[in-house]
C-alpha cells in the first residue's frame, strides 16, 4: 500500500507558525509532553505524521505528533531531551511560544489494517509516534480484528505513558504485553527484549499487519522475528528517523537510499525498504 | 501413550520430530508444578535436568553483592529452561525463581544424554533445537547489552 498525506502542509511550508504552549507534562526524567494551542483552523493530522518544532533562537527539530488524531483542539508532542534544541523545547513553560511547521510526512496504514489483526511493536520513546494510531484503532475498534501492543522499555521507571498503558492493559479488546531490559525488585512482568514478546502474541501471520517504531536496531530484529513468524514485508511498516531539516523533501538532509524520510516517510513499508534497511552507512 | 507424550506432541519445540523420537524424550520427562516464590534451582547447583515451561513465569536471576537478585530474563509458556546439563561442569549459572505459578515438564538430563548417545539422529534433532534456543537467547542478551533505549547524546 502506498502511504498518503492526509493533511497538506501550509501554503508557506518554511514559515513556522507561532503557537502558545498550553501545558507541559513531565513523562520521564528527560521526556516531556507539550500541548500547544492550535491555529484558528485547528490541527488536522494523520497518525504517524510529524511537525518541525522551532525553539526560537536555538533551532528546529522534527517531532512526531503523539496526540489524538480525533482531537483538533490541541497539538500534542512528546519530546525527549537529547540535544540543544530538544533541551530548549523541554524547558518551556505554559504561556511560552514556539514555532510549528507541518504536519508533514506519511501515516501509519490504519485503513489498510482494517479487517486484520494488528501487531504494534514499539520500544522506548517509539511509543509516542504510535499513540495516535493506537488511539484511532481503539476509537474504531470494531474495524479491526485482534490488536496487540508489544512494548519494551529500558526499565520499569522508564515506561512512557505509564498511566495510559495501565488503562490499555485493562481493556478486553486490546492485548498489551510489556517487557523491560532491566527489572527491579518490584517489577513482576517480563524481563527481556521486546522481540521475545512476539511469539506470545496472538495474530494470524497470513494476514496481520504490523506497525513498528523504536530504535533502529530494535526495529531490524523485530522485522526479522515477524518475518520468521510468517508476516510478509509488505505488511510490516516502520517509522524511520533521519536528520530532517526542511521537512518537505527539498534539502536532502534526511535522504535514505531513494527516499526522503520527511516526504516519503517517516512511515514506510518494509517491502519498499528492501536493500535500504540492511545497508550500512545509509 | 504417556501423559507427557500427549503434552509434548504438537508443541513448537518438537515440531519436525517423529512420534517415536518424542516418545523417547517423553520417557525422560515428568510433569511438575511450582508456586510463586519457589526456586527451581540455584546458581552453582548440580544441573541434572531441563524444563519445558507449559505455563507461568520463571525469572532467571543472578545474585549480586549489595544489590540482591538481578533478573536477567524471564521465561514463559513454550520456553526451554536450562542447558547447563549439556556441558561441564554441569552446574547452574543462574537461579530460576518462580514469578507466577508454573507448570512444566522436567526432563532427566542423564536419560536425555543416554538416549541421544544411543540414537544420534535423536541427539541431532535435540541439539538443533537446543542450539536454536541458545542462539536466540544470546541474540536477546546482545540487544539488551546495546542498551538501545538509553539517551543518545
Amino acid at each position: 500500500m502506498s502511504t498518503q498525506l492526509l493533511a497538506e502542509p501550509a501554503a508557506r511550508p518554511m514559515h513556522p507558525v507561532p503557537c502558545r504552549v498550553r501545558s507541559v507534562a513531565r513523562e520521564l526524567d528527560d521526556t516531556f509532553t507539550l500541548e500547544l494551542d492550535p491555529p484558528a483552523e485547528g490541527w488536522a493530522f494523520a497518525p504517524g505524521q510529524f511537525t518541525m518544532l522551532y525553539a526560537f533562537g536555538v533551532g528546529e527539530v522534527p517531532i512526531s505528533i503523539s496526540g489524538d488524531p480525533g482531537d483538533q483542539s490541541r497539538l500534542v508532542q512528546t519530546i525527549r531531551a537529547v540535544g540543544p534544541v530538544t533541551d530548549a523545547l523541554t524547558s518551556v513553560a505554559p504561556g511560552d511560544t514556539i514555532g510549528v511547521r507541518g504536519p508533514y510526512g506519511s501515516q501509519w496504514p490504519i485503513e489498510a489494517a482494517e479487517g486484520r489483526d494488528v501487531v504494534i511493536v514499539t520500544g522506548g520513546i517509539g511509543l509516542a509516534p504510535l499513540r495516535p494510531a493506537i488511539r484511532h484503532i481503539l476509537e474504531h475498534r470494531d474495524r479491526y480484528q485482534n490488536v496487540t501492543l508489544l512494548y519494551g522499555a529500558r526499565s520499569p521507571d522508564e515506561l512512557l505513558f505509564a498511566d495510559e498503558l495501565q488503562g490499555w492493559r485493562g481493556r478486553f479488546d486490546l492485548d498489551v504485553l510489556i517487557t523491560v531490559d532491566h527489572g527491579d525488585r518490584m517489577w513482576r512482568g517480563p524481563v527481556g527484549v521486546v522481540t521475545s514478546l512476539i511469539s506470545r502474541a496472538s495474530f494470524d501471520p497470513e494476514s496481520a499487519i504490523a506497525f513498528i517504531c523504536g530504535p533502529e536496531i530494535m526495529m531490524r530484529f523485530t522485522i526479522q522475528e515477524l518475518e520468521r513468524q510468517g508476516v510478509t514485508s509488505d505488511r510490516l511498516y516502520v517509522s524511520m528517523e533521519r536528520n530532517m531539516k526542511c521537512g518537505i523533501g527539498l534539502c536532502g538532509h534526511c535522504q535514505l537510499g531513494k527516499f526522503f524520510i520527511c516526504k516519503d516517510g517517516p512511515i514506510l513499508s518494509c517491502a519498499e525498504m528492501t536493500n535500504v534497511c540492511w545497508t550500512r552507512e545509509v | 501413550m504417556s501423559e507427557v507424550f500427549d503434552v509434548l506432541i504438537g508443541r513448537p519445540f518438537f515440531e519436525g520430530m517423529t512420534d517415536e523420537q518424542i516418545r523417547t524424550v517423553a520417557a525422560a520427562g515428568s510433569k511438575v508444578t511450582y508456586h510463586e516464590g519457589q526456586t527451581i534451582f540455584r546458581e552453582g547447583g548440580s544441573a541434572d535436568s531441563c524444563y519445558l515451561i507449559l505455563g507461568g513465569d520463571v525469572a532467571l536471576e543472578m545474585q549480586t553483592p549489595g544489590h540482591g537478585p538481578q533478573v536477567m530474563m524471564t521465561l514463559h509458556a513454550g520456553d526451554l529452561l536450562g542447558w547447563s546439563w549439556l556441558y561441564p561442569p554441569f552446574r547452574w549459572t543462574y537461579d530460576a525463581h518462580i514469578h507466577s505459578d508454573t507448570e512444566a515438564i522436567r526432563f532427566d538430563a542423564v536419560m536425555l544424554k543416554d538416549a541421544s548417545e544411543a540414537d544420534p539422529t535423536l541427539g541431532y534433532e535435540l541439539m538443533k533445537r537446543f542450539t536454536e534456543t541458545l542462539v536466540n537467547r544470546m541474540q536477546s542478551i546482545r540487544i539488551q547489552l546495546l542498551d538501545v533505549y538509553s539517551t543518545p547524546r
